[in-house]
């Protein structure tokens, strides 16, 4: 059991982390266009894939530099030629926009890699345990990932709450015009924030490659646990997203270990129920096996119960 | 200092300026008068670059009618918006910073300048903007345009909803801002204190300049201010 909740946790803080480098970016891009990028997810994707072609040229450890910087170059682009000519034509112009752009991008990849999963490594150096825990062990890559995430996650604190620039971002995304009758270019901190939120969404892309499967489907079943993610901590809220991204981290690790189904659950209460009950295999159907759509379910509560998430305060 | 000629703006289809006229000098206090809706905030928007405009306006001898704001604060003006919109999730001490232009302090204010001026805005300086008084904060919106070292301060409405005491303090900022040397063009609806401390004021009736003249030629001509002026 002990074994059970200290690697669970583990990996839930882990995917957490993971989860969140993705919605810091997708959250402040929505502070900063007023509608969720549905590419954001793809540019996880192209990090992996960036990194996976450099790793095979020059290695892991370039492609961990070079593939976040290439996507975050991409990304700014995409922001000064794209989005801010389709943002005069309002949001339902800018919405299409990025949907549009996560199909190109996946069909893209599909030319260029294959249908089938790249064989992404682990670099060699990483490529032991971490340590054992009554049998099992606990890869030093894992180790790697959570605290590279950590580390941004930190990094990206001090520099929205301690600088210059972060002071900056945070009035721009409140009040621009204000902000720009004070002296400060607006539009590049916009474009500078959207490259940076994809290039943190390819680091993530980076590191998770070699540990998950790099494949043309990752974005596309990425993105939804992602929109997940943003919604429940509510929109436009970093702390929110932090939050959120921990809490679906978390619940969907622990409840992939869990086999306990709601039968078990009512015979402890003294009700015996099998699959002839009425019901069928609701019953029998264990807590990992529904752990896909928990997410879902957190989802549709949330909107029900707290209809700005967690800690947003904003209007949709 | 600054000289506006022929200004148009528009609100999408809505023609709101039609040919303004008017200078600010070196040094200068000078007043935009005017009934609420008549164009005075548009104007001062439309110098800023804030909204969609037409015309000429030269400052300090160079023509900045195409620049974006930004660029129009890095020539000298600087800007204070009506209903004092402070940033109202980062502390006192963080919005005088965003007022800055650089990294370097230098220029005419320090932020130690805006503490001594008012001493409350130092009991507060690690507060978050929102939760001070209105006082406080239109001291704490003018101070950060202060901070990004104007040439001329384009001031709109600063007094509107303070209590007199308050209004005082402000009407004592202005006159320190003019002993720096710094020009300031004012919008106010208070007349006593548009008469007290300007050297010429103008006066807007639909998106047009109707009257111009020293405080003297407004206090003597009663029947303007009746037609333009009281409600
Ligand atoms: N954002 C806007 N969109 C459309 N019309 C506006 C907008 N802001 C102001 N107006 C109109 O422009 C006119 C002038 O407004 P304004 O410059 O704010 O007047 P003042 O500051 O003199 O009270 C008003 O008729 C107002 O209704
Ligand atoms: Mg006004």
């Amino acid at each position: 059991m002990l074994e059970l909740v200290v690697f669970s946790s583990l990996n839930g803080v882990l995917y957490g982390m993971l989860l969140f480098l993705l919605a810091s970016g997708l959250t402040l891009i929505f502070s900063m266009m007023g509608v969720l990028n549905f590419a954001h997810a793809s540019f996880y994707m192209l990090g992996a894939y960036f990194g996976f072609q450099i790793s095979r040229y020059i290695g892991f450890w370039p492609g961990l530099v070079v593939a976040p910087l290439l996507v975050g170059v991409i990304g700014a682009l995409v922001e000064r030629y794209g989005l801010r000519t389709v943002h005069k034509h309002g949001h339902v112009a800018e919405l299409l926009f990025t949907f549009g752009l996560a199909f190109i991008v996946e069909e893209l990849v599909q030319m260029v890699w294959g249908k089938i999963p790249v064989d992404y490594r682990i670099p060699g150096a990483l490529n032991f345990s971490a340590f054992t825990l009554f049998d099992t062990t606990f890869p030093a890559y894992r180790m790697f990932m959570l605290l590279m995430s950590i580390g941004i996650f930190l990094g990206l604190l001090v520099l929205l709450t301690r600088t210059r620039v972060g002071l900056i971002i945070q009035a721009a995304l409140t009040h621009p015009n204000i902000v720009g009758t004070l002296g400060h270019n607006v539009p590049l901190v916009f474009m500078m924030v959207f490259g940076v939120g994809c290039g943190l969404a390819a680091l993530a892309g980076v590191i998770a490659g070699p540990a998950l499967v790099t494949q043309p489907a990752m974005a596309a079943s990425l993105g939804p646990i992602l929109f997940v993610v943003v919604v429940v901590g509510g929109l436009g809220s970093l702390s929110g997203a932090f939050v959120a991204s921990l809490l679906i981290g978390l619940i969907q690790t622990f409840a992939v270990a869990l086999n306990i189904s709601l039968a078990d659950v009512m015979a402890h209460l003294g009700v015996t129920l099998t699959r002839e009950s009425f019901g069928g295999d609701l019953w029998m159907a264990t807590v990992a096996q529904v752990a896909p759509i928990i997410p879902y379910l957190l989802l549709v509560l949330v909107l029900i119960f707290r209809p700005h998430g967690l800690m947003g305060n904003r209007d949709t | 200092m600054l000289e506006v000629r022929d200004l148009h703006a528009f609100y999408g289809k809505s023609h709101i300026l039609q040919g303004v006229d008017f200078r600010v000098g070196k040094g200068e206090i000078v007043s935009l008068l005017g009934r609420n809706g008549v164009g005075r905030s548009t104007t001062i928007k439309a110098i800023m670059g804030d909204v969609e405009r037409r015309g000429s306006i030269q400052f300090k001898g160079r023509e900045i009618g195409g620049l974006k704001p930004h660029q129009v604060a890095h020539c000298g003006l600087g800007y204070v918006p009506e209903n004092r919109d402070i940033f109202p999730g980062l502390t006192v001490r963080e919005n005088l910073i965003l007022g800055m232009k650089s990294n370097q302090p230098g220029g005419r204010w320090s932020m130690e300048d805006m503490f001594t001026l008012f001493p409350r805005l130092r009991e507060r300086a690690d507060t978050a903007g929102g939760v001070l008084s209105g006082g406080e904060q239109q001291m704490l919106t003018i101070c950060r345009t202060l901070m990004g070292d104007p040439d001329l301060v384009m001031i709109d409405e600063p007094t509107e909803g303070l209590a007199p005491k308050i209004v005082e303090l402000v009407a004592g900022l202005f006159k320190e801002i003019r002993n720096r040397g710094v020009s300031i063009l004012l919008v106010e609806q208070k007349l006593a204190i548009a008469l007290d401390i300007s050297e010429r004021l103008y006066v807007m009736g639909h998106g047009r300049i109707v009257f111009e003249g020293a405080p003297r030629d407004v206090r003597e001509n009663a029947a303007m201010r009746k037609e333009w002026l009281e409600v």
